[in-house]
């Protein structure tokens, strides 16, 4: 098997990540959809590092993770405080400053 | 698995499309599901089999950490969430946009094919395999380490840096600044003393048909008291209705229960009649009040009779 398949499945799920997070309403399902486009970077990152015999895309991918990890604390804790104040998790319901 | 060769095996290729298949599905799952919680253990798969594809290319670091912070913490904080907001929620499937779906696919579609393409054409160079950038420091985790503290040591405290922020951030952000004293025991006791209602409340459902914390008792005359009901349900609206049909019901089953022992219930029958008990029994097995009075009636009009004499000496001797 040509290990360039690890970087056309990152490819399909980062795709249907990108397609969940233009169709779903709900800010939840949004934001697993950005972590599984986060995920399909690092499997296309600890794919080259692969090919190319060398660990500095491992290292990118852990930075990635952590970052990740930190951005899910902070957004869950803003989806939280949204659903306090207007009692829904949608993304429509987030429209104070439509004109 | 200590060895890689530096092409992959023919049981790569076999864990790969197998894996891999998997993989899509649960991200199509994610995506597709119309019930968050399904949506999450979809990604929780992907994200497992993820972690196996970075075990197989040699990543072993990385594929644990994949696991113990994805699936372990980040997607279980999800979950967590996700039971703060409402497990049941499920999307709805109206489109608020006329025609954003059918756009959405369009842009995909597009974006994949950008994706495959630039994958297609890119010239990726010759294939060299981790095994050697793993051995120099005598494994994946010492090598890691020693690059990471060594090149990417500033990358690394910033990263320290930052999930501190986070971690105070997420603090503040749900935190709720309290606006007024909380009520001391004593201050509670006498508000209490004051207030009209000064025994405890009375239990929910213990005179209904059934003893859930959402269905009203009923008062002594059999509507349903509100006051049984825990406040938090009464004003989410969540009180259960007592239906004056299973109200009917509980009242025919007394009244067969009374018949079947032959005691005098509500003055109705008072004297068991030799027929009248069979007539209860024939009722109690169909099991439909309405009939059961129907039928009853008739043969104990003496008794009701009786009965409206009864009470109305009784009243004449009070």
């Amino acid at each position: 098997m040509d290990p360039v398949n690890y970087l056309y499945l990152a490819a399909l799920l980062f795709t249907i990540g990108a397609f969940g997070v233009l169709i779903r309403r709900n800010a939840i399902v949004v934001f697993m959809c950005i972590e599984l486009m986060l995920n399909a970077a690092n499997l296309t990152l600890v794919a080259f590092s692969r090919m190319h015999g060398n660990l500095d895309g491992q290292i990118m991918a852990f930075f990635v993770m952590v970052v990740a990890a930190a951005e899910v604390v902070v957004g869950l804790a803003i989806i939280v405080m949204l659903y306090r104040s207007r009692h829904s998790a949608s993304v429509d319901d987030a429209s104070l400053m439509k004109l | 698995m200590s060895t890689l060769a530096s092409t992959t095996s023919s049981a790569e290729a076999v864990q790969f499309w197998l894996l891999g298949g998997i993989a899509v599905a649960g991200a199509l799952g994610t995506v597709l599901l119309r019930r968050a919680v399904h949506a999450a253990l979809c990604l929780a798969g992907t994200m497992i089999i993820l972690a196996i594809f970075y075990l197989a290319n040699g990543a072993y670091f990385l594929g644990v950490v994949q696991i113990v912070v994805y699936t372990g913490a980040v997607m279980m904080l999800f979950l967590f969430v996700l039971m703060l907001v409402g497990v049941s929620a499920a999307d709805s499937l109206k489109e608020t946009l006329k025609g954003q779906r059918l756009m959405a696919a369009i842009c995909a579609l597009g974006l994949g094919i950008l994706l495959v393409a630039g994958i297609g054409q890119a010239a990726l160079g010759t294939f060299t395999g981790i095994e050697r950038a793993n051995e120099a420091q005598g494994g994946n985790v010492p090598s890691i380490a020693e690059r990471l503290f060594t090149e990417y040591v500033v990358a690394f405290e910033v990263t320290g840096v930052l999930l501190t922020i986070a971690a105070v951030g997420a603090t503040m952000l749900t935190h709720r600044e309290r606006t007024e004293m909380a009520k001391s025991q004593r201050q509670q006791a006498e508000e209490r003393t004051r207030s009209d209602h000064l025994p405890p409340l009375p239990a929910p459902g213990v005179y209904a048909l059934h003893n859930a914390v959402d269905r009203p008792g009923l008062l002594p005359d059999g509507t349903p008291s509100e006051l049984t009901v825990s406040p938090t349900l009464r004003a989410r609206n969540q009180i259960r209705e007592v239906s004056p049909e299973k109200l009917n019901q509980v009242a025919a089953l007394e009244q067969r229960t009374a018949d079947y022992h032959g005691q005098p219930r509500y003055g109705q029958r008072s004297q068991g009649v030799a027929g009248g008990t069979d007539q209860g029994r024939a009722g109690a097995e169909q099991d439909s009040p309405t009939e059961d009075q129907v039928r009853v009636e008739p043969g104990h009009k003496p008794g009701d009779g009786e009965s409206d004499h009864g009470q109305s000496s009784g009243e004449e001797a009070r």
